[in-house]
């Protein structure tokens, strides 16, 4: 697609929206790593270095009334959502102001208020309760949709079979999406799958496939506002398939040795970031002191951010034994 | 006439778990079903016969063969605001929803905050026939799991007063439902709705001598042995749990205080079943006052056979329980 149809398809705010959302979870996640290396953060830190363009591009996609049920590496949709740095940093510091309280730890925060699901680590386990919020719209005739994904190596799972072929039954209003990396930890795809496109497993549950450049996050936004107009109008499910490259190991503590180094020098040239700055500026919507001013910042939004979660209290022990059981159905 | 007609008026376990349904669903609108084969058919057992005429396809569902996908899709519509009850056709198919509702239903509120108000009916236990594969009692397998209810009733009034309150309640809760109770149990229930409220066991028989605790299936069985031990003088009392979590550790400590000695029985396998546990609350917090070892009545540690001789032979009996507590009546 060439510039002329992006200008034409995307408004300009979004455009820049996006951009801001880019360089804001790069800059949040390298402090993450940061803290991590410093040993401040304990358990597993896992980002999305080098495919931050997928969850920005179809966060930036829904309405807020929509629902997200994020794949691990998906930060900048919860930045979308309104989760602040500070909270996300709580979260990973295990303080009681973070969104679970302290009860888990990285990317598995949600918040129904603002409908985002918490991540399961068994990964595909929330395709299917994804498409069971997708049921519940169907049910009440809604007009929202559901955005859920996994990646190459969560699309060999059962559940990831299960929920397709169940939304596409029923022609639920949700769009699943496959981030293709090329690594489940350090599986390669060749061992995960007889196939080279994930998206062929799409055509088994008649379901429309499509494959998008993750890296370009006009192309992702653009993908997911066509899956979700279908979703919306209610002729059911699209899978989208995000060819990308995992940029850092399985988590941080993972050298990730086993990835041939000129494979993730060729996908250096692709990141996400610098590719939608020189989309902005062919557009004429930005230059390098805007890009300058947006670094600057996102940088202050990520200090203001560690301020509040290292000011913030630890939970207490017993605290661990809150919330087992509900004592009230939320009614979202 | 009339006064006969109302008296003979009774109500199969099946039948009480069919209006508990219905009742709920015309209450409440978000109350809605899903499973294989609940729609056109009816259910296997034909408890939802009729209700896809009533409700539509959409507050009744059939499902793909998919265990855990259907239980995750009611995991989301439960987030979203609905009510659903699975039907999990056989007991035996959880295993392959035990994903979903061990790491999702279960965990869910206490990571993140989110109710699940979701019911998973789940017909389990033996006596019928059915094989390895039909036959299993896997409460077991979510006893030990933090975050879910399970309930488990033996009469027609806790059948239907129990998934009343299991609907009604924000937590996942598991109904294990006796297939061997469906159509041989038969009790006349109140016109006015009702609800058993989940944690509160109930004492079937009161005696003096020993406490069978027991649920299920197995709570006729020790009706039946303490009949037959009025004659000889020992007098049973019958604990019926009717929900496994929360466990009503009152009801059971109050009674054991009592009688000074114990039966547990259940229908589950021994080895880590909710009897083991039971012993050793009992062992923690009663040991002063039993007068007699603890006694487990359960089947041993097979899968449940088909054959009838090997079927009778794995399930306990009357005999079992009279043998025990005269046993135990001696000590």
């Amino acid at each position: 697609m060439d510039v002329a149809d992006i200008a034409k398809e995307i408004k300009r705010d979004d455009m820049l929206q996006m951009h801001h959302y880019l360089r804001l979870t790069r800059a949040l996640e390298e402090r993450i790593t940061a803290l991590y290396r410093q040993g401040r953060i304990v358990g597993g830190v896992y980002t999305s270095h080098g495919m931050e363009a997928i969850a920005v591009g179809y966060a930036s996609a829904l309405e807020r009334d929509d629902v997200i049920a994020p794949y691990h590496r998906d930060m900048g949709a919860f930045l979308i959502r309104g989760f602040t740095t500070g909270e996300i940093l709580a979260q990973y510091l295990g303080k009681r102001t973070g969104p679970t309280k302290g009860k888990d730890g990285n990317v598995h925060m949600g918040d129904l208020r603002r409908g985002v699901f918490g991540f399961v680590s068994h990964l595909a386990d929330n395709l299917p309760v994804a498409a069971g919020a997708a049921l519940a719209f169907k049910i009440r005739g809604e007009s929202r949709v559901v955005f859920t994904g996994t990646g190459d190596g969560g699309s060999s799972r059962g559940d990831f079979h299960e929920a397709m072929n169940f939304a596409a039954v029923r022609k639920l209003p949700v769009v699943f999406f496959c981030t293709n990396n090329q690594y489940a930890y350090s599986t390669p795809l060749r061992l995960q799958m007889a196939i080279s496109n994930v998206v062929d497993r799409a055509k088994a549950y008649g379901m429309p496939g499509e494959i998008v450049d993750g890296n370009d996050v006009a192309a992702v936004y653009l993908a997911a506002k066509r899956a979700i107009a279908i979703a919306r109008e209610g002729e059911g499910p699209t899978f989208l398939e995000f060819k990308t490259m995992r940029m850092h190991g399985h988590s941080e503590h993972d050298p990730a040795k086993y990835v041939p180094r000129e494979l993730l020098e060729d996908w250096k040239k692709k990141d996400p970031i610098l590719k939608a700055e020189r989309l902005l500026r062919e557009l004429g919507y930005a230059e390098e002191s805007y890009f300058q001013r947006v670094a600057e910042r996102v940088k202050n939004e990520v200090e203001t951010g560690v301020e509040f979660a290292e000011q913030s209290p630890l939970p207490e022990g017993p605290e661990m034994l809150e919330g087992v059981f509900a004592d009230g159905a939320d009614s979202y | 006439m009339v006064a006969m007609a109302q008296a003979t008026e009774e109500v199969s376990y099946l039948e009480a778990i069919s209006q508990a349904l219905d009742e709920e669903m015309a209450r409440d609108e978000r109350v809605f079903l899903m499973g294989e084969d609940v729609g056109t058919y009816g259910g296997a057992f034909k408890i939802t016969e009729g209700f896809l005429q009533k409700y539509g396809e959409w507050r009744v569902l059939d499902t793909p063969l998919a265990e855990s996908g259907f239980v995750g899709a009611a995991i989301g519509a439960a987030m979203m605001g609905l009510r659903p009850v699975v039907e999990m056709q056989f007991a035996d198919f959880i295993s392959c929803a035990f994903d979903q509702i061990t790491e999702v239903a279960a965990k869910n509120h206490y990571r993140w905050g989110a109710a699940v108000p979701m019911v998973i009916r789940a017909p389990f236990g033996g006596g019928v026939h059915g094989g390895p594969f039909h036959s299993e009692c896997p409460e077991g397998w979510f006893f030990h799991s933090p975050g879910l209810k399970l309930v488990a009733p033996s009469t027609p009034y806790d059948a239907k007063g129990l998934l009343k309150a299991a609907i009604r309640d924000p937590n996942p809760v598991i109904y294990f439902e006796h297939k061997f109770l469906y159509r041989r149990i038969k009790s006349a229930l109140p016109k006015e709705d009702f609800v058993v409220p989940l944690g509160k066991a109930d004492v079937k028989r009161v005696g003096n001598d020993i406490s069978v605790i027991t649920y299920g299936a197995m709570v006729h069985l020790a009706l039946e042995a303490a009949q037959a031990l009025t004659k000889e003088g020992i007098d049973l009392e019958v604990v019926d749990l009717r929900t496994l979590i929360p466990l009503d550790k009152e009801t059971i400590y109050s009674s054991v205080r009592k009688t000074s000695k114990v039966i547990l029985l259940h229908e589950d396998n021994k080895t880590g079943g909710i009897g083991a546990e039971i012993a050793a609350l009992l062992a923690e917090d009663c040991f002063d006052c039993l007068d007699g070892p603890i006694v487990r009545i359960a089947p041993p540690d097979t899968p449940v056979p088909f054959s009838p001789p090997l079927e009778e032979f794995f399930l306990p009996k009357t005999s079992d329980i009279v043998s025990a507590a005269r046993k135990l009546a001696a000590y």
